[in-house]
């Protein structure tokens, strides 16, 4: 932290502000842009911790941790806030986080006993179209239709990486076989969600890979109900997005209240309409209306972080082998 | 070759290029020396290999080749708008590029105009994706760059040489033998160069136009090396490849250029009088036509759906404006205090190392470039509190290519035709500079700064790196926009930049043309 300040120096800030403790917690880009949940999670907080709550965005989730590894044990990071279950295990081989020691009545579909990462959003990802349209039930009769569909290159993008995980949680060994026969089905490949997402949007194709969140963004936000997220029969493979505490932390005591306050109510309630994901601990309330519109897989699909780690390169080599034909 | 006495000396731009190979090749060095043991280049990254090669050698040949034509046009005919015409064409080299591949897909798309039209008359939808997909985007963001540089060369040959062709009566194979194909013999192979190492580090636009994993460069494997495997060594090595061909393909190009130039003229105002006949004029505005209509149709598209959102836009992306704009005002200058003194020294002889120093900015990845710094700025200072002198910095030296491209050729002439008279005079060092080599070399100044500051402010280049949330640049909040579904106004954003892109490089170019040829 003596790198903000010797900055805040240069900037010719006052004295008075360094007295306060200042909290860095690392993030992906959206949650601190002005439409992310990142405004109202520092005003929240702010309000309570007699502190300096300080977001930092640095690009999305993988992008995050190399930069966590870049900067080692010197982080000025307190928190790291973003990470998904595919990149947990590489995050905790680093060695450089601590246990959170949070506790919540969790609302996952899977139960949650990380030690060193606590959940605070999940979703499903799905294939969203336009919801006049008819949509396939499974990945085979997504295969046989003739049904166009964007998706994000799992080297370069977080949904890209899930859709890989999903169709090899669902099919296992003949994840080779689905992509394959899917690979006529795919108008391109972008590499990130944003790309994907604006073709759809566009008339590019007939489905994107995105949540099944989104349509209630297109809902809330635009009270347009034209998009819906396709129910998939093999289950949904599902994101959750967790913080941990760095063990460098210089204000470890900050940090952990930071994680108790993000599975607490006040924090819960603002993700679903800003981050456009279901939260971990369904606040009192319930959700906000038009969340209950959306689909509900009938089974949620999660490879642990461990398991994850494993099959990635192999899984990804196949997706590149069956799509380079 | 003999050096003999010269009006100025070529060490500033010596340093200058000195100066920018070891950011390069410091950052790229900084960035292997962190690795850890990683793998090697296996049997995909040879694969990424062929394509980014094959992609960037057709991508550059069309973009030049089609330029010749249309650079002709613009040179010989004058007619209402045609300086307007002239600025617009830049305006695709300058998108971002999520930007732009959203107005080549509004226009070529399987949902775009034109597949629309076919539809109507009942054919199937055009299919983009592939590799003509590739080269096709990358002839609509290079193909203006081209034209600009070759109208560069037809006006940089004395109005003197038209009126003498004019006089001996030279038809068209005659003008094209005496005057035309030696210009473009000096003018192509740098252009060809230049848009050869844009395409040579293409990443989003290959990818996604290429239609999936098959259309994999080099820029990607980096790009996966470093986030997917985070396996730094990697990716030093494949940027490291990408460095190396550019290195090539640059001396490769400027060996094979011509380097006596047109000689200087009298700056009288050019008259032409060849090119006059029907069929001439007919060829010329076919070329006109298509160019303009290849080029300016995504633009439209942008705007069509962009204006709409205009209104929408909230205060931060007014102040990310403000941001791009402190940005590229201050990469504009130090692109120029880069670019001046190591156009100067290639004119005086020092070829090879200045140049192709020069070109290795465009084979950069900025991802190795931003990490590189990153890694050598942490120890000593916060990157966040650096983030827009960096940015400005490495926008700077990615454009310097351009600048060089733009400014070589016209210093060359300056130092070959009035160096001994400087000399005669007694005018050396700074008189020369002031009174000698920058007015005559006005124009040539004015559209580098116009590229340069248009560059940066299209450029999202290091900035992600080093992002803020503070202090976003214009690029950056775009991209935050859509990932936060704000399509419409990220799309109103667009229009923005383009807005402001397009006006600083009007600006620019025209204060170097002031009182010039139109």
């Amino acid at each position: 932290m003596k790198y903000s300040v010797f900055a805040a120096a240069l900037l010719g800030a006052s004295a008075a502000y360094a007295d306060t403790p200042e909290l860095t917690v690392y993030t992906y880009d959206s949650f601190v842009s002005d439409w992310g949940p990142g405004p109202a999670v520092e005003k929240a907080f702010e309000a309570q911790c007699g502190c300096d709550l300080k977001l930092v965005g640095a690009g999305d989730g993988a992008a995050l941790l190399a930069r966590i590894k870049l900067e080692g044990a010197r982080s000025d990071a307190d928190v790291v806030l973003g990470l998904d279950t595919n990149l947990t295990a590489a995050a905790k081989e680093t060695g450089l986080f601590a246990e959170h020691g949070v506790s919540a009545d969790y609302s996952l579909p899977v139960a949650w006993e990380d030690a060193t990462f606590a959940p605070y959003d999940w979703g499903y990802f799905a294939f969203v179209h336009n919801a006049d349209a008819a949509a396939p039930a499974d990945f085979k009769a997504l295969a046989a239709s003739d049904k166009k569909i964007v998706i994000q290159d799992p080297r370069s993008s977080t949904p890209g990486l899930g859709l890989l995980l999903w169709v090899k949680a669902a099919y296992g060994d003949e994840a080779t076989a689905i992509w394959e026969a899917l690979s006529d089905n795919v108008v391109t490949v972008t590499k990130g969600w944003s790309e994907a997402y604006g073709m759809f949007l566009e008339g590019e194709a007939d489905m994107v890979l995105s949540y099944t969140t989104s349509p209630a963004y297109h809902l809330i936000a635009e009270e347009d109900a034209s998009k819906a997220a396709a129910a998939f029969d093999e289950g949904h493979y599902m994101q959750v997005e967790v913080a941990g505490i760095l063990a460098g932390s210089d204000q470890p005591e900050l940090a952990k209240s930071f994680m108790a306050f993000m599975v607490s109510e006040e924090f819960q309630s603002i993700i679903p309409t800003t981050n456009w994901m279901y939260p971990a601990v369904t606040p009192a309330a319930g959700l906000p209306e038009g969340f209950e519109t959306l689909v509900t897989p009938a089974k949620s699909l999660l490879l642990s972080a461990d398991e994850a780690a494993a099959v990635r390169d192999a899984a990804l080599s196949e997706w590149l082998d069956a799509l380079s034909q | 070759m003999a050096r003999r006495a010269q009006p100025i000396s070529a060490s500033p731009g010596v340093g200058a290029a000195l100066f920018v190979a070891a950011l390069i090749l410091g950052t790229l060095a900084a960035v292997a020396l962190r690795a850890e043991a990683g793998r090697g280049l296996g049997a995909s990254d040879w694969a990424a290999l062929r394509f980014t090669l094959t992609q960037a050698l057709l991508s550059a040949v069309f973009s030049v080749l089609l330029a010749v034509p249309v650079a002709r046009a613009l040179a010989r005919r004058r007619f209402p708008g045609r300086s307007l015409l002239i600025a617009l064409l830049g305006a695709p080299f300058i998108l971002p590029v999520i930007v732009a591949i959203l107005g080549l897909i509004a226009v070529f798309g399987r949902a775009g105009w034109i597949s629309q039209a076919l539809g109507f008359l009942g054919f199937e939808p055009l299919q983009i994706y592939g590799l003509h997909g590739v080269v096709l985007a990358h002839v609509f963001f290079n193909l203006p760059l081209a034209t600009r540089l070759i109208l560069q060369g037809w006006q940089e040959t004395p109005a003197e040489h038209f009126r003498l062709a004019a006089q001996i009566n030279a038809g068209a194979i005659s003008m094209w033998r005496l005057l035309e194909a030696p210009m473009l013999r000096q003018v192509l192979p740098g252009t060809f160069a230049v848009v050869f190492a844009i395409c040579l580090s293409s990443f989003a636009v290959a990818l996604t136009l290429g239609g999936g994993p098959r259309a994999t460069t080099i820029e990607l494997a980096i790009y996966q090396a470093f986030r997917f495997d985070f396996d730094l060594g990697r990716a030093a090595l494949l940027s490291a490849v990408q460095l190396l061909l550019t290195g090539a393909a640059g001396y490769l190009a400027l060996k094979a250029a011509r380097h006596d130039g047109p000689g200087a003229g009298l700056d009288r105002v050019l008259q032409r009088w060849d090119g006059q006949n029907t069929s001439a004029r007919l060829f010329d505005l076919f070329w006109l036509l298509a160019a303009a209509s290849f080029l300016l149709l995504p633009l439209a598209a942008l705007l069509v759906s962009g204006l709409p959102g205009l209104p929408l836009l909230q205060a931060s992306v007014w102040w990310a404006a403000m941001t791009s704009l402190l940005v590229a005002a201050c990469s504009t200058v130090i692109l120029l205090c880069l670019a001046l003194p190591m156009s100067a020294a290639v004119a005086l002889g020092r070829r090879g190392g200045v140049e192709t120093a020069g070109i290795l900015g465009l084979a950069a990845s900025p991802l190795v470039i931003g990490t590189g710094l990153f890694i050598l700025i942490y120890p000593i200072a916060d990157p966040f509190a650096l983030a827009l002198p960096v940015t400005a910095l490495v926008n700077a030296i990615m454009a310097l290519p351009f600048a060089l491209r733009i400014l070589v050729p016209r210093a060359s002439e300056v130092i070959a035709g009035y160096g001994r008279l400087g000399l005669s005079l007694n005018m050396i060092g700074w008189p020369f500079w002031r009174q000698v080599f920058l007015p005559r070399l006005r124009a040539q100044i004015g559209f580098a700064a116009g590229l340069g500051a248009a560059l940066s402010m299209g450029d999202l280049g290091v900035i992600t790196l080093f992002a803020d949330p503070e202090v976003a640049t214009l690029p950056l909040q775009i991209y935050r926009l859509m990932g936060a579904y704000q399509m419409q106004a990220a799309s109103g954003a667009a229009v923005l930049l383009l807005l402001l892109s397009m006006g600083a490089f009007w600006i620019l170019d025209r204060g170097g043309r002031w009182h010039a040829e139109d």
